[in-house]
């Protein structure tokens, strides 16, 4: 039976592991292939990073940053941030990883989806939807790190984006991001339903149990940051919890 | 004694990962698009991630397709698996035809690509039955339909049917999940493949 996955998000800028609040007062963090690595041993079903700076000095130690991570990690790597061209994702598919997300540019021009999925298949690419409710029932999608709203309701956009050719979307709820206050729930039901291909739930997870209801909504995978990063739950104590609720996690 | 593996660049995706893993389990790594060293290789490892088409394209064009033919062991992953077979669904295309069968869409899942991880069964003895059963990670939506139910080596339940997951039949193994990022499962079953 196909697991339920749990995925750790790294911050990564110039081939660097980040933390900051806001995108403010970033503090290096060491080397993000010896956290993927060590996530990896822990049980990771997957690890994404998250390019949070497109510069281009920041781009080489990026790649040369995924370079390395392919030698050492035996777990699906996800990049993503930043990514707006064919190019950018061959560069980054051939530096090791297994799948690229894009968010804003694709949004900019749909058309991206479908020329990134015939050159490299749907199952390397990822569209990333950062979604913020507007008060009546609906979600609208934003582009540009949740900064800029482009006037597409979340559910249409993702629906569009999967019969373009996405093979995964990373749902992430704008609302619920760093509360520690669990996933919007309703938001990922509502994907879950729209579209045919695995939904990833991203945004608010405060404990295991948040990564549970998310997967028990439909996700397919559900991804956090701080929670491990922070130490303060492990992988381990999220996927007891997954089984708990009955869910087929990989052990 | 070291293994050499050659490793077919058919020009799409990610070989950095395939590569590493075998250079961990100590093999000599060659990666080649040269048909005359594919010729000459003794364990040639068929990667694959992409399309059926264009891959079939490159391999035909390069010679590879018809020194894959003479391998001495060859190991087809993911698409590479798919390549083995007579002809693709995807994109309507012959493939290398090793095996007997056909390669179809996954029309029946809830949900495609068919991504993440999931069980590996066996059902009769091949090289990888050592490394079996496992839990493999795969990212596909299309699966083969073998013309002969003997080359099936393992099995993977996809919303209640089964596809095959591995295959064998002499000097040709396939595989239909992602061995280098199946953890430490992947690594057992490149070295049940080197061994045998």
């Amino acid at each position: 039976m196909l697991r339920k996955r749990i995925i750790p998000c790294l911050d990564v800028r110039g081939g660097r592991l980040v933390k900051g609040i806001n995108f403010e007062s970033l503090r290096d963090c060491g080397d993000p292939v010896d956290a993927a690595e060590r996530y990896a041993a822990q049980g990771a079903d997957e690890i994404v990073w998250l390019n949070i700076s497109a510069g281009e000095e920041d781009w080489r130690g990026l790649l040369e940053a995924v370079e390395r991570a392919a030698v050492r990690v035996d777990v699906p790597l996800c990049i993503g941030g930043g990514v707006s061209s064919v190019d950018q994702a061959r560069d980054l598919l051939n530096a090791g990883a297994d799948k690229v997300s894009s968010n804003s540019a694709p949004l900019d021009r749909p058309e991206l989806i479908g020329e990134l999925a015939d050159r490299f298949g749907s199952q390397c690419v990822v569209i990333a939807i950062d979604a913020a409710a507007d008060g009546d029932g609906s979600w609208g999608a934003f582009a540009s790190a949740g900064r800029r709203p482009t006037g597409r309701d979340a559910v249409a956009w993702a629906a569009e984006a999967a019969d373009r050719g996405a093979g995964e979307l990373l749902v992430t709820s704008i609302d619920t991001d760093g509360t520690l206050g669990g996933y919007d729930i309703e938001l990922l039901r509502r994907i879950c339903r729209a579209v045919g291909v695995p939904v990833i739930a991203s945004g608010g997870a405060g404990g295991p149990r948040d990564l549970a209801s998310a997967l028990q909504a439909g996700a397919q995978a559900a991804l956090a940051a701080s929670i491990f990063h922070d130490g303060v739950h492990t992988i381990a104590e999220v996927k007891q919890e997954v089984a708990r609720c009955g869910l087929p996690t990989r052990m | 004694m070291t293994s050499r593996v050659t490793l077919i660049d058919h020009g799409a995706g990610n070989l950095r990962s395939l590569r590493a893993a075998f250079e961990r389990l100590g093999a000599d790594v060659e990666v080649t698009a040269d048909a005359d060293r594919v010729a000459g290789a003794e364990r040639v490892v068929l990667p694959g991630v992409g399309a059926a088409a264009p891959a079939m394209r490159t391999l035909s064009r390069t010679g590879m397709a018809d020194a894959l033919r003479e391998a001495p062991s060859l190991l087809g992953v993911c698409l590479g698996m798919q390549l083995l077979f007579e002809r693709s669904a995807e994109g309507d295309v012959a493939c290398l035809g090793l095996l007997p069968g056909t390669v179809e869409r996954i029309g029946w899942a809830e949900r495609l690509p068919h991504m993440g991880w999931n069980d590996v069964v066996a059902t009769g003895a091949s090289p990888l039955s050592p490394a079996l059963p496992a839990v493999c990670y795969f990212a596909h939506s299309y699966a083969v339909a073998p013309g002969d139910a003997a080359v099936v080596a393992a099995e993977t339940d996809i919303d209640g049917r089964t596809v095959p997951s591995a295959v064998a039949s002499g000097r040709v193994a396939g595989v239909q999940f992602h061995p280098e990022k199946s953890g430490p499962a992947g690594r057992r079953m490149l070295e049940a493949w080197l061994a045998a």
